[in-house]
């Protein structure tokens, strides 16, 4: 298992360098870390987060492979039974789906099918949601299959510090981990160091604390709650902003702790809503904390239509108006 | 051994009857020694020189869009563009290739391809512009929608002439992928299906030389692409994809073949990608610029030029309306991209169902709701 040894001391930078430093760090600390996937080597990845691995690491370090997904994930499966660690990139999120074969039938399966014998300790890195002007098929948020697909970590960052610490952390886990990283959160920098451990993978961590609600989110969405909370103080609401950062597994303690005091939450994501990663949090906070609950768990989620025009995006991205709509909706007249 | 040497098990003596008799021929699966070639040889006597002209204009035209579409994504007017420069043969070749009632399964890179079937020059940059995903009708023009999500639509060609030829109509689809598309599995599986099928399809990928960074010594060990087909039991054929007329010539027989009932063929297209493989691209990290500049010297325009002057077929006239119409496209576009369009958000709703499920027909009344809201706050 390899260990977190920073080797750099605090820095700003922006999340897609965190996820370098990560994947630098993890080799430098384990040579069975792996790198591979289309465009990883000499380009560095079109969005630069394999930048130098190969120059640094050799190309059997940091592979550029032929164009095909299921081949990239279906040989990072037998790399694993081999002892190694692979971490793959895939391009953009609905470009994973040729592999999805590979992760349901294989990928999440092996350790169960194989009685333990076989665990594969992949990372699955997928850029993921919109936000940045993608055309077709570059901005789907597909968290919702994986987490329904037992046998698989995920993984969602929205900082910079945790891009750096899950990203370290999900290479050492022993399972295969989908590292769903918000790619419109690439490019914003903060200041960060490595040499202070960010809280484990299925951790939740409270962003902000408030007296009235909370708003239950992940990656991309987590920004965009904490803007809706500053907003929120105008109309006398003081809300909490809880970052679950790793889906599965899902801190239920946490989100439970923090509803019970509250009583009102709202769960925020951008994928549609039906069967997605919300509906599942409110139902589960609804039977743990029916009790304590002054008003139903609302969901402020993306449309249940197919990812649209970059044009339009925006028209269907939840916005800071959208979660005060729902705010708004929370019975405060009980 | 090589591909030349290969025999079927049927040939071998003693091989036992049954369901791995003898299948199709090996000979003519041979893929050809060199690219194939007309400009500057022979054959190129046996083309018509109207033909020749008419390429011609079309590359200049084709050009010029491809120059004014990128110029486009420096502006911010287009949200991406990947230009087909350098590859305009292949790309008006391959409409040209085909009749009105065959279809065409095109990539992301091949709006120029796209537009040489006769979708309106605009309406075929929808998807680019970023207001709509696929702004021709196509069924109109049998033309599939732009494809991104890699050779996921050869298969849907293969689909698509099996059910035209149960039909009993003689309909015949081109797929168009580049280098990189030919890893994928749904490659492969759309070449095996067409050839048991013996379906009416013609593959056509444009080697350009890259898969973005990747180049093709890293994307396949095969001698070349057209070689893929041997082991699916179809021609495989290798041309210059800068020979607007070998292109022209390669793909009319291979679609004319494929209609008389003569199974799928792989065409192998040697081209160069003129551009970075969009403008988000950076090509520095990846080639040198020398490469680009000694393809320069064998540009599709340049061949055809050449050729057409040599043999006095290249007047004024001609160069001066096609360099027109190109102008004339060129500044319809400047001028449709000039300002942003008038979208419309409920647009969002109209045909994920063909009769919208309850949820979302509460969305859509909740997004008009909001928007009621801002134009309110706005008209105040
Ligand atoms: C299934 C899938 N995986 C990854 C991508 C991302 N991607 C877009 S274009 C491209 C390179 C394609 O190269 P090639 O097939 O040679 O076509 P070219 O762009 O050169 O025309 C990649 C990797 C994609 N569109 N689809």
């Amino acid at each position: 298992m390899t260990t977190a040894t920073p080797v750099r001391g605090a820095r700003t930078s922006s999340m897609a360098q965190a996820l370098n430093a990560a994947l630098r760090d993890s080799m430098q600390a384990d040579p069975t870390v792996h790198v591979l996937g289309e465009d990883v080597g000499q380009l560095g990845g079109v969005f630069r987060i394999t930048d130098g691995l190969t120059r640094d690491f050799g190309a059997d370090r940091c592979l550029d492979t032929p164009l095909a997904e299921a081949g990239i994930l279906g040989t990072a499966v037998g790399m694993a039974m081999y002892g190694l660690r692979p971490v793959v990139e895939m391009q953009f999120d609905a470009f994973a789906y040729p592999a999805m074969e590979q992760l349901f039938s294989h990928v999440a399966k092996m350790r169960n099918r194989t009685a333990g014998r076989l665990p594969l300790p992949i990372t699955i890195r997928i850029p993921y949601g919109g936000g940045i002007g993608g055309v077709e098929h570059h901005s789907d948020s597909s968290e919702a299959y994986y987490t329904h697909t037992p046998g698989l970590h995920v993984v969602t960052p929205a900082t910079v510090a945790d891009a750096y610490g899950l990203l370290r952390s999900s290479i050492a886990s022993d399972d295969p981990v989908v590292f769903l990283e918000p790619k419109r959160l690439y490019w914003g920098k903060t200041e960060w160091d490595p040499a202070v451990p960010t809280e484990p993978i299925g951790k939740a961590v409270l962003r902000r604390t408030g007296r009235s609600a909370v708003l239950i989110t992940y990656g991309p969405s987590l920004p965009v709650c904490l803007e809706a909370a500053e907003a929120a103080q105008a109309e006398g609401w003081d809300l909490a902003v809880l970052d679950l950062r790793s889906l599965v597994p899902f801190d239920e303690q946490t989100v439970c702790e923090v509803v019970r005091s509250l009583g009102r939450a709202v769960v925020v994501h951008e994928a549609g809503g039906f069967g997605g990663a919300g509906a599942e949090i409110a139902a589960r906070v609804t039977e743990k904390c029916f009790h304590h609950l002054a008003a139903p768990v609302l969901r402020v989620t993306g449309f249940d239509i197919p990812f649209p025009p970059p044009m339009l995006e925006h028209h269907h991205l939840p916005g800071v108006d959208r979660i005060l709509d729902a705010v708004a909706r929370l019975q405060w007249e009980d | 051994m090589t591909v030349l040497d290969h025999r079927h098990l049927a040939a071998v003596p003693g091989w036992l009857p049954g369901a791995t008799g003898p299948r199709s021929d090996p000979a003519p699966l041979l893929p050809d020694a060199a690219p194939v070639r007309v400009l500057g040889t022979p054959a190129v006597e046996k083309t018509d020189p109207e033909l020749l002209r008419e390429l011609y204009r079309r590359l200049v035209v084709g050009r010029r869009y491809n120059q004014q579409a990128t110029t486009l994504t420096k502006q911010g007017r287009l949200a991406v563009y990947p230009a087909s420069t350098g590859q305009e043969a292949c790309q008006v070749a391959a409409a040209l290739a085909l009749r009105e009632q065959d279809w065409l399964f095109p990539s992301y890179r091949d709006t120029l391809a796209v537009v040489a079937r006769g979708v309106d020059p605009l309406e075929a940059l929808t998807l680019l512009r970023g207001n709509a995903h696929t702004g021709y009708d196509p069924k109109a023009t049998r033309t599939a929608p732009l494809c991104t999500p890699l050779a996921t639509q050869a298969p849907h060609a293969v689909g698509l002439a099996h059910a035209a030829r149960l039909a009993g109509d003689p309909v015949v689809a081109l797929a168009m992928l580049g280098d990189g598309g030919t890893s994928e599995g749904d490659f492969h599986e759309a070449l095996n299906f067409a050839a048991v099928l013996h379906a009416p399809v013609v593959f056509l990928v444009q080697n350009n030389g890259y898969a973005i960074s990747v180049p093709l010594t890293q994307q396949s060990a095969a001698p070349t692409l057209a070689h893929k087909a041997v082991g699916y039991g179809i021609p495989g054929r290798l041309v210059d994809g800068n020979d607007a007329a070998a292109m022209h010539a390669v793909l009319t027989e291979a679609v004319e073949r494929a209609r008389s009932g003569g199974g799928p063929t792989l065409v192998e297209a040697l081209t160069y990608r003129v551009e970075a493989h969009t403008n988000a691209d950076d090509a520095t990290r990846y080639r040198e610029e020398g490469e680009v500049t000694a393809w320069a010297g064998h540009d599709p325009i340049l061949l055809m030029e050449r050729h057409l002057g040599a043999a006095g077929l290249l007047d004024e006239k001609l160069v001066r309306e096609s360099a027109e119409e190109a102008e004339a496209l060129a500044a319809r576009m400047r001028e449709e991209f000039h300002t942003d369009a008038v979208l419309d958000p409920m647009s969002l709703f109209a045909h994920v169902y063909a009769e919208p499920t309850p949820q979302l027909r509460e969305q859509a009344d909740q997004l008009a709701a909001e928007l009621a809201a801002e134009a309110e706050v706005h008209n105040r």
